[in-house]
């Protein structure tokens, strides 16, 4: 990335994942979301792809590319459709960072070949049915016993948690209290198939239908010792470096679902008649595609600031949340007004604008709500 | 095995395509250009022989500077290296010309087994080029192919037919043309995109290439576009009503049809 553009490389990754998307996963995506049924063989493909190595080097089988290809990666997907985009999203930045980034030489060894190759996804288990903004909360414990960690507890919402290729959930839990009586919070891994570790059936959700979401539960899981993931204690510091990060990535998507819904618009406002002429020859509709352009075109900006900056090392708390808060509000706004244009088809399941709708309301709750981005702006306002 | 793909740069197939009022030839600037489509299908193919057997793939592109672009990808696909004759003399070349272009890149290639390309471009759907290739490096042709086995210096294809296919064979080196049918053709992924920009491109000039400029491009084609002109829009088509003697009224309005156009 040079300064707003992307360079030719990552210009061809835009291009390739472009027809990627149109080509194979738009032509037959909602038919998966329809029956709530996960596309194995489109995330086989986006595996071979490279897709899910996108920021990771070489020497672990990922693409030796960086976190802005994966966030260009992401947006064109979600121009198309949202669920194979959480798909990634969670796998990447969730499922696989963690490892990456606080992982042990054998850990890194262990999972993050067969992740960057889309064969093994990764989920990252923090929300329980008590709370998910209040991420300090957690109920979930875990004691050691001789060499094992023995978890008890629940985790609620969980991406890419019960797929038939699901590796490893890396789920937060209390491991004791510090001396002046701090809850200690660690990430610990839990390969998928571990006795004590029950996946429930699949959540019916507004949206995001094609992406696996599960309710988690763990009683008397053991998992080796060696399964802690970074250092003890220090699991709440992770996670919130993770979610950081997760914002841009998250503010990428929400960017392509808005792009979508200009690019859906357009098509239809140039297609379909009313009172003998193009519904797009009124400004009343052609004024409510320009708005919906200008907030894409805006929401990108912002993450593209927020990536470079978090790229080159300088400090992006407050710009990834104000680039995740507004490419969220926006990306529901587009996909309101572009429901709008399409009249009753809009309302049709059928039609990828109902998709989009139903898609984008997500995004101002996950990976932390419009509230939470508020409060850390605030925050790093000095309120 | 030493393998060569052709690819062309074409403009997107989707895109509204029109002729420049001023030569006659395909207004390039106005469309998103891509590669041909059914070269895709020609590197893939080509990438695939070369996991069994072995040896180099060559690109090699025709076209203006911006054809880099499709060079760049069939390279990202895996491609080892490419061959690119850029010159402002090629404008508006004809098919014999480009055959002729292109057999002259290929002769300054080495021990080339195998010349792959798709059997027709998108944008002049002519299908003539493989055969004029072959015919001019004097190489066996193999066109229409909808699978492809090399088994030493045999190469064996089945020839797509309107009825089915036959089988044709072939010795090494050959010319072949696949069909889509073929194969379903790589994304690029991004280790590759990033290592197609380190890939050696060697570019010519016609001349480099011992052809005269004259014959190729508009001057040198054999054939040329006089004028054009618009498709005009379809008319409606005309409704018979079917009241219970519908084949006789039918018979009857095509009689008068025939008539009015003086058919019959
Ligand atoms: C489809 C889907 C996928 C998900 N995937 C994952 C996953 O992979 N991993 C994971 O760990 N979680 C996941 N989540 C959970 C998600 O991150 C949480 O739902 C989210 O963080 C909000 O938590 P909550 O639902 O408990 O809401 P709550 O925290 O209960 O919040 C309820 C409301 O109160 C507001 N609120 C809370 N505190 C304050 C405050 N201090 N000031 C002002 N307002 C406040 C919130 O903004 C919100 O509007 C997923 C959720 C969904 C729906």
């Amino acid at each position: 990335m040079t300064g707003m553009h992307l360079s030719d490389e990552l210009e061809s990754l835009r291009k390739t994942v472009e027809e990627f998307a149109h080509e194979v996963v738009a032509p037959v995506i909602g038919d998966f979301y329809e029956r709530d049924a996960f596309p194995y063989a489109i995330v086989a493909q986006m595996g071979e792809m490279g897709l899910f190595g996108l920021p990771f080097p070489e020497e672990h089988g990922g693409m030796g590319g960086d976190y802005f290809a994966l966030c260009v990666a992401l947006e064109e997907l979600a121009r198309v459709d949202s669920s194979v985009a959480i798909t990634l999203e969670a796998a990447v930045s969730l499922g696989a960072m963690p490892i990456y980034r606080f992982g042990t030489a054998e850990q890194k060894a262990e999972w993050l070949p067969r992740m960057c190759a889309g064969e093994a996804l990764g989920a990252f288990g923090l929300t329980e049915p008590g709370g998910g903004s209040d991420a300090g909360a957690t109920l979930t414990t875990a004691r050691l016993d001789g060499d094992d960690w023995v978890i008890n507890g629940t985790k609620a919402f969980i991406t890419n948690s019960g797929t038939d290729i699901t590796g490893l959930v890396t789920v937060t839990a209390v491991t004791g209290r510090s001396e002046d009586g701090h809850k200690e919070i660690s990430s610990i891994i839990v390969p998928s198939g571990t006795p004590g570790f029950t996946v429930s059936k699949k959540y019916s959700k507004v949206g995001w239908n094609a992406s696996d979401t599960r309710e988690l539960s763990f009683q008397d899981c053991r998992v080796p010792m060696a399964n802690l993931l970074g250092e003890r204690g220090r699991g709440y510091a992770q996670f919130l470096s993770i979610l950081d990060e997760g914002r841009i990535a998250i503010a990428a998507l929400a960017v392509g679902l808005a792009q979508g819904c200009v690019d859906e618009s357009v098509r239809y406002a140039k297609e379909r008649s009313a009172f003998g002429r193009p519904i797009g020859a009124n400004q009343a509709i052609s004024f409510k595609i320009a708005d919906m352009e200008l907030r894409a075109h805006t929401a990108r900006l912002a993450y593209y600031d927020a990536a470079d900056r978090m790229l080159r090392g300088e400090p992006f708390k407050k710009q990834a949340a104000i680039a995740k808060l507004y490419s969220s509000e926006i990306a529901v706004t587009n996909a309101r007004e572009a429901t709008q244009v399409h009249g009753g088809y809009g309302f049709m399941n059928e039609f990828p604008v109902a998709r989009m709708w139903r898609d984008s309301k997500i995004l101002e709750i996950g990976e932390g709500t419009s509230e939470v981005q508020r409060m850390l702006i605030a925050r790093e306002l000095g309120l | 095995m030493n393998i060569v793909v052709c690819v062309k740069q074409v403009p997107d197939t989707w895109s509204e395509k029109r002729l420049d009022p001023e030569d006659s030839t395909l207004d390039r600037e106005a469309t998103d250009p891509v590669m041909n489509e059914m070269d895709e299908y020609a590197v893939e193919e080509a990438l695939r022989l070369q996991e069994t057997h072995g040896g180099e793939v060559t690109i090699l592109c025709m076209g203006p500077d911006s054809a880099t672009q499709t060079v760049r990808k069939a390279l990202s696909m895996g491609g080892d290296r490419a061959v690119h004759v850029v010159d402002d003399a090629l404008h508006g070349s004809d098919a014999v010309a480009t055959s002729l272009v292109l057999a002259r890149a290929i002769e300054t290639i080495d021990a080339v087994d195998l010349v792959l390309l798709g059997s027709e471009s998108s944008d002049a759907r002519m299908s003539v080029v493989p055969a004029m290739l072959a015919e001019r490096l004097g190489r066996a042709q193999l066109t229409f192919a909808k699978e492809v086995t090399v088994d030493g210096p045999t190469v064996t294809i089945k020839r797509l037919t309107d009825d089915g296919y036959q089988v044709v064979e072939g010795t090494t080196p050959a010319v072949v043309s696949v069909v889509e049918k073929i194969n379903e053709p790589r994304y690029p992924s991004f280790k590759g995109i990033m290592s197609a920009k380190k890939k050696p491109v060697q570019t010519y000039a016609v001349a480099d290439l011992g052809i005269d400029p004259g014959e190729v491009g508009l001057s040198g084609a054999w054939t040329s576009v006089e004028s054009f002109e618009l498709a005009p829009p379809r008319e409606s088509g005309r409704v018979v009503t079917d009241d219970g003697n519908g084949a006789d009224r039918l018979a009857e309005k095509l009689v008068e049809f025939l008539a009015s156009k003086k058919f019959v």
